[in-house]
């Protein structure tokens, strides 16, 4: 899964935001804050297929916690972005 | 039609009735000896005359299944309100019960999720006051 289908879609984004205010989550918290907090009122089933797409992209890592089951971000995948096309190559030039 | 009970699928009711009356707060209201079980009902001392909550063992070869799910995905059997969730959340762990969920701020309520030691996440609630 490339990192570039997998930020492609809004309700994927909202998803990582939210695992940035807070890593950790469970399924339910994030559906509650995916619903309270950006308005997206998809299907638990819904959310997990996009959670397989950001896991495959490398984006989330999810862990069993004892009897439940957490999903953590994961930004390793994102500075490819940023070496591919740096912020500025007068930036590169300011590094030498 | 008002209602009277609701209950929660508990793996050991004397493990439950300690869980829900010492550590959460609520009262025994009833404990008949019923065979092998007992029909066990706490309520909140805030309202002793309003609903009940029964302790209910889970044996139904369905209910662990099912409950077992539930706790996977974090979704809480069911929901309880307090007035102050910070608060609820400080002395729970205090007593060392195991959130889920930290108190999360969701716009118009704020909620936490912790274990209740029977197999069950229960979700606590505050709701704010609308501007």
């Amino acid at each position: 899964m490339d990192v570039y289908r997998a930020i492609a879609d809004p309700t994927r984004r909202a998803i990582l935001d939210e695992l940035v205010d807070r890593s950790g989550q469970s399924l339910f918290e994030l559906c509650s804050r995916l619903i309270m907090k950006h308005g997206i009122n998809s299907s638990r089933q819904a959310i997990t297929q996009h959670l397989d797409v950001l896991e495959a992209a490398g984006l989330i890592r999810t862990r069993r916690e004892g009897r439940w089951k957490l999903h953590w971000f994961e930004g390793g995948p994102l500075k490819a972005i940023g070496e591919r096309w740096p912020i500025s190559t007068d930036e590169r030039e300011l590094e030498k | 039609m008002r209602i009277h009970l609701a209950g929660v699928l508990v793996d050991d009711q004397e493990k439950a009735l300690r869980f829900y009356t010492e550590t959460l707060g609520f009262q025994l209201k009833h404990n008949i000896p019923l065979g092998r079980h007992a029909w066990i009902t706490v309520v909140s001392e805030e309202a002793p005359e309003g609903t009940e909550l029964v302790l209910e063992p889970d044996e139904h070869p369905a209910a662990r299944p099912f409950k077992e799910a539930l706790v996977k995905d974090g979704i809480p059997y069911t929901s309880f309100a307090v007035d102050d969730v910070e608060a609820e959340h400080e002395r729970l762990t205090a007593k060392g019960v195991r959130f889920v969920q930290p108190p999360t701020d969701l716009g118009p309520v704020i909620t936490a999720v912790f274990d209740d030691t029977c197999g069950n996440l229960i979700q606590i609630q505050e709701e704010k006051p609308q501007p």
